[in-house]
């Protein structure tokens, strides 16, 4: 069985597809990068394994059961390109860690000391255990992504999902990263990430898919980065997330 | 001291009690409108309430039971429309917001006696002629909003600061949406006697502006601005019943002077820490500027 598997899916905004008939599965233990251009649909394809864009077409499966009934998201740890900015209410590190394990909690349970253990073992994952008390807004973006990280590792998840995770980071919070994507893995979990560049996560990757214009182009090997991109010192611009919607119940 | 005689007075001592349970709720409830950068929310909500006040008045049942029921199911409508919606939600906000403030007005004319007078007391408040039923009417709601806004602190702070990992947390957000909405509506409803439908964002928000100045964390500040909603529903009756101000604009703006306060010496601190050794984080650093959030 596979972790995930997408057959045939196809997704549009309006009448734009962006992803056409795409076929993907991942087993267990693989960790699988989907590399591609800005807009070539690879955050587009993990969105909708997750559910939070809808398939026009095709079919999703999660652990063999299919997306639209899948309902142990505990399961799967989730990082998005970025930390929310939220309205300017502090929340400290551990608060939004802690956050994360609520896919494990019930409503209104209280937290045990599972929970608290777990917490604390994804902050210490990512290097940041001493930081736990501080405003995630004073952390620089590489620690935030590494916030994020141990958010979705708080849940104790078998398959990590992770957009972009090194867009923007530092050298050194992308090497505690990997640290930490390695420690995942080699614990026995599965991982599909998203990213325009892999840097220090190299080593890690089992399998590379490319996406181009919708499309997915499978390869077996971790391509070496070519023209521009080979220079570990060329000007990276990235557009990030898609702009905020406004209005007064914001998004 | 002139201050301890007004306190002879049952009606002062309603007054009171009304601005505390309101100064407590409001923030509780707020802050996760000001993290999801709702902050008005609370004014649409309140414009809305008018229009089950109207309704009260016009079939003699009690205006704060109808608007109740109206503000929420005007709560309901305005999370299915964020929910929805993306360019025509504005619009449809502004709609469901002046039809309820106008609907209000429209129907407090129709029910005949008093209607100035009814209209100021429900759009500015009027803390001072709370009856003994209204007290425990607003003690109820207002416990009411509390037991959501405390005990569903980690669920409704994963809701609002990242509601598409809530989901794919399997959190049941839209559970969860609405019953802030309709939280958000009942709190309207209790500040309505002290405040006032007018007014009632302010102490949704502003205690919540101020505690997050200081405040580290989310719960930090969840609880300071309680305390500072509190300390400004009491501090602004006291005042309004001894030098005979208008209770609810003296509330709100005893709560917009703690701001300005902590925003002044907040600043002086800061300048002072800066003549202090500067210890900056070495990991910051050394990461291009650009990436600092």
């Amino acid at each position: 069985m596979s972790v995930l598997a997408v057959r045939a899916g196809v997704v549009g905004y309006g009448d734009r597809a962006v992803l056409h008939g795409a076929h993907l599965s991942v087993e267990a233990g693989e960790v699988v990068a989907l590399l591609g251009a800005n807009g070539s649909g690879k955050s587009t394809l993990i969105r909708a394994c997750l559910g939070l864009v809808p398939l026009a077409s095709g079919e999703i499966r999660l652990f063999g059961t299919p997306l639209r009934r899948f309902r142990q998201w505990r399961r799967i740890g989730y990082v998005p390109q970025r930390l929310g900015a939220g309205g300017g209410v502090p929340a400290t590190v551990a608060e939004v860690v802690a956050s994360g394990r609520l896919a494990r909690r019930g409503l209104l349970r209280p937290p045990r000391g599972a929970d608290r253990a777990a917490v604390g073992a994804a902050l210490a994952a990512v290097g940041l255990a001493d930081r736990s008390g501080e405003p995630v807004s004073t952390l620089s973006g590489g620690q935030q992504q590494r916030t994020l990280i141990a958010r979705a590792l708080a849940a104790e998840p078998e398959l990590l999902i992770l957009d972009e995770p090194t867009a923007g980071v530092d050298a050194g919070s992308q090497a505690a990263f990997a640290g930490a994507l390695g420690e995942f893995v080699a614990g026995g979990g599965t991982v599909l990430l998203v990213a325009h560049e892999l840097g220090p996560l190299k080593p890690l990757i089992t399998r590379a898919v490319v996406v181009h214009e919708g499309r997915l182009v499978h390869c077996a090997e971790v391509p070496d980065p070519a023209g521009h991109h080979a220079d570990p010192a060329h000007e990276h611009v990235h557009p990030h997330a898609p702009a905020e919607a406004s209005g007064m119940w914001g998004a | 001291m002139g201050g301890v005689t007004i306190f002879q007075y049952d009606f002062m001592i309603r007054a009171v009690i009304g601005a505390a349970i309101t100064g407590l709720a409001a923030p509780a409830l707020g802050v996760y409108l000001v993290q999801r950068r709702m902050s008005l929310i609370g004014d649409g909500i309140g414009h809305i309430a008018l229009t089950g006040v109207g309704v009260g008045l016009l079939t003699g049942n009690s205006p704060v039971l109808t608007a109740v029921v109206v503000a929420a199911l005007g709560a309901v409508a305005v999370e299915l429309v964020r929910q929805r919606g993306r360019t025509s939600g504005d619009i449809a906000l502004a709609l469901l917001f002046y039809g309820g403030i106008s609907g209000g007005v429209f129907l407090v004319g129709l029910s005949g006696s008093k209607t100035s007078t009814n209209l100021i007391a429900y759009l500015f408040g009027s803390p001072m002629t709370t009856s003994r039923s209204d007290l425990t009417v607003m003690a109820v709601l207002g416990a009411a909003v509390l037991a959501v806004a405390l005990l569903l602190r980690p669920w409704l702070f994963a809701l609002c600061q990242d509601e598409e990992y809530a989901r794919v947390s399997g959190l049941p957000v839209r559970s969860l949406n609405l019953l802030l909405a309709v939280a958000t509506a009942v709190t309207v409803t209790v500040a309505m006697r002290a405040v006032g439908l007018l007014l009632v964002s302010a102490l949704m928000v502003v205690p919540v502006a101020t505690a997050q100045l200081v405040a580290r964390g989310f719960r930090q500040t969840m609880h300071l601005a309680m305390l500072l909603g509190l300390a400004a529903g009491v501090l602004g009756i006291t005042v309004a019943g001894q030098y005979d101000t208008a209770p609810g604009a003296t509330v709100v703006l005893v709560a917009i002077a703690g701001f300005a306060l902590v925003s002044l010496a907040g600043g002086a601190l800061r300048a002072l820490r800066r003549v202090r050794v500067p210890t900056p984080d070495p990991v910051a650093q050394v990461e291009p500027p650009d990436v600092l959030l």
